[in-house]
């Protein structure tokens, strides 16, 4: 059939409780809330700021800086960029940060599960 | 200068019934393996990140993206970039908080992740209700840009005739849907993301060209042709008066909350093997749809520049027919085919997308889960998924017939708009906070659904202005024509209100297991093999 992933049927046995009071769960789930939360904030301050200058400071954001090309459209693409490195930001952090650990756990989980079935 | 008079209908057609076929013959091929819900609902979670990524773009880059922005920012100058980059930084959200985790918790819908640690029927009900609003407003929006489009393409300038081809593009979705599956839809993503952004590519380059490739001497002539140099500047659109800059304030903040909140974005997360495909599919995705962006900022100046703001309202189509109209005075009738086949493309696929996530969920959510109990027998599941499939296409067909002629960039901002307060604060508590319950869940999505939809029906968009839906009537009480700015903390604070006054019945088990999940991957269906 196919529709049945192969953890499914060990899922059951899977010590849930232990593995999220675990130390290592912990850290984990405080080195991706404290890289997230405050990323994510960061970034959707500067949008609302870019977002009210726009509505409430028109006259800044019409200032020319070179040619034809004012204030606004260098913020906007600055935006575009920013989007662009906070992106790239996260996979490298995730990467070397999360996954691994994440990977040792699901690892030990499956380690345990064959165990006690056996 | 006529576009219409210009073009070869018969040529437009041609360009498009070659997409069709060969799309068509890819989705057959496609379909051999779609047996099973994950086959059906989530392609077997068989594609890679980067496929995954191309397709989410075009699942995103909607005709409101190509064909509203492009058109907002050639009349509306600045006011239209803003669209964009509210849609670009949204995919912040998704990418940080929710694609991984999501991946990790659910199997086929936005409400397998709601439900999971609490009560099974309500909640369901709730995710399943909101997922088919938010996907009948973003389907009306790409109906409703296929009426323009057919207009100004086939020179079908009355209603029935455009609602005729309406319906033959509505027929035709159907067909991928009900074949295809989601990988076939997937397919039709994938070609038209490709074609969208090569499309694009290709006229900005030719833009820049024209003007020296240097944006300074674009933003120029723009102004020069359009007479008003008030189109380099934010306002034009939104800066009127306190109203209407409040406005712009409300849309933003829907623009950059809705993304991570829209049900066929989000189901999209399951057609890949693990979460950090998922995350791969985000990283490409962000890649493309921002490097779109900034080509429809040269596109949207450059038809300012070559065409002329007046001349793009008085063109069959109006403001949506900016993109198709630079593209006919860069590269005459064939550009212009190619050009149109795409967004004709772009309808297509985004319009499946929206459908098969509408039927999944009421297939998977309200018939198997909620009225069988989820003890649906194996098969018709997916049988009823398919038989929603042709309901939905069949109000897709009218809804896109009755919408026919409103901004299509406008009406997708208010499905952002609803999907941000309705689904938005649940799925960030249920995956964040270990407290929150069932009761907040159900009071926050209904609450947030309520407060979007009535400010909408009781705003200028419905009532009491001449660019109303009812022109004539007048209950437009409500001064902002996007609700964002009160519906979506209001869902928020409710959610938070409402768990915090009872005590949680839930099952706190239940909550370790979902968090365990959602963060390591344990128990996390992967590929299905055939």
């Amino acid at each position: 059939m196919g529709d049945e992933a192969p953890t499914s049927v060990a899922e059951k046995d899977v010590d849930f409780v232990g593995i999220q009071h675990s130390d290592r769960f912990q850290n984990l789930k405080k080195r991706h809330r404290s890289f997230v939360f405050p990323v994510l904030a960061l970034a959707l301050l500067w949008y609302f700021a870019y977002v009210l200058l726009a509505g409430y400071a028109p006259e800044f954001m019409s200032t020319p800086v070179f040619g034809s090309i004012n204030v606004g459209l260098l913020i906007g693409l600055a935006q575009v960029l920013t989007t662009f490195v906070v992106t790239m930001l996260y996979v490298w952090y995730a990467g070397k940060k999360l996954d691994p650990v994440a990977e040792e756990i699901r690892e030990d989980a499956a380690r345990a599960t064959a165990g006690e079935v056996r | 200068m006529d576009a219409t008079a210009g073009s070869n209908p018969w040529l437009n057609i041609g360009i498009f019934a070659a997409f069709v076929v060969v799309t068509l013959v890819i989705v057959f091929r496609a379909s051999r393996n779609n047996r099973t819900a994950a086959d059906y609902y989530a392609a077997g979670r068989s594609f890679t990140g980067p496929q995954n990524g191309t397709a989410i773009a075009g699942d995103y880059l909607s005709a409101a993206s190509f064909l509203g922005i492009c058109g907002a920012i050639a009349v509306n100058g600045y006011d239209g970039f803003l669209y964009s980059i509210g849609f670009l930084v949204a995919w912040l959200v998704a990418l940080l908080l929710v694609a991984e985790l999501l991946r990790n918790t659910g199997r086929f819908t936005m409400a397998d992740v709601l439900s999971f640690r609490l009560k099974q029927r309500p909640v369901r009900i709730a995710a399943a209700t909101t997922t088919l609003v938010v996907c009948f407003f973003y389907l009306l929006a790409q109906m409703a840009g296929a009426g323009a489009l057919v207009s100004l393409l086939l020179g079908i300038p009355d209603k029935v005739g455009q609602g005729v081809v309406i319906a033959v593009v509505g027929a035709l979705m159907i067909i991928y849907v009900l074949v295809g599956g989601m990988k076939g839809t997937t397919w039709v993503q994938i070609i038209k993301a490709v074609l969208l952004v090569a499309g694009a590519a290709v006229m900005t380059v030719w833009v820049l060209a024209l003007h020296g490739f240097s944006l300074s001497a674009l933003l120029d002539h723009a102004v020069a042709t359009a007479g008003n140099p008030a189109i380099l500047n934010p306002g034009l659109q939104y800066g009127a008066s306190d109203a209407s800059r409040l406005d712009f304030l409300s849309l933003g903040l829907a623009l950059v909350l809705g993304t991570a909140a829209l049900p066929h974005v989000l189901m999209r997360f399951y057609t890949v093997p693990t979460a950090k495909e998922a995350r791969r599919s985000v990283v490409w995705a962000i890649w493309l749809i921002g490097i779109f962006y900034v080509f429809t900022l040269v596109l949207g100046y450059g038809a300012a520049a070559l065409i002329g703001p007046e001349a793009i309202k008085a063109a069959p189509g109006g403001v949506n027919a900016a993109a198709p109209l630079l593209a006919f005075e860069l590269g005459g009738p064939l550009l212009l085919g190619l050009i149109s086949a795409i967004a004709f493309a772009t309808i297509l696929a985004v319009v499946a997308g929206l459908t098969i996530t509408a039927a999944a969920s009421y297939a998977h959510d309200i018939y198997a889960n909620v009225l069988k109990k989820g003890k649906a027998e194996p098969g018709t599941e997916v049988r009823v998924a398919r038989r929603t499939v042709v309901v939905i296409g069949i109000v897709a067909i009218v809804g896109g017939v009755l919408a026919n002629g409103q901004n299509v960039a406008f009406l997708v901002a208010l499905a952002f708009a609803v999907a941000a307060s309705a689904n938005l604060p649940t799925i960030v508590y249920s995956l964040f906070w270990k407290r929150f319950t069932t009761r907040g869940a159900l009071w926050s999505m209904y609450v947030g659904l309520a407060s979007a939809i009535l400010l909408i029906v009781f705003s200028p968009v419905v009532s009491g202005s001449p660019t109303s839906m009812f022109p004539d009537a007048h209950f437009a009480w409500w001064p902002l024509s996007n609700p964002g700015i009160v519906s979506i903390p209001l869902a928020f604070l409710v959610g938070a209100v409402v768990t915090l006054t009872a005590k949680p019945t839930e099952d706190p088990a239940k909550q370790s297991e979902m968090e365990v999940r959602s963060l390591t991957g344990i128990g996390a269906e992967g590929a299905v093999r055939h």
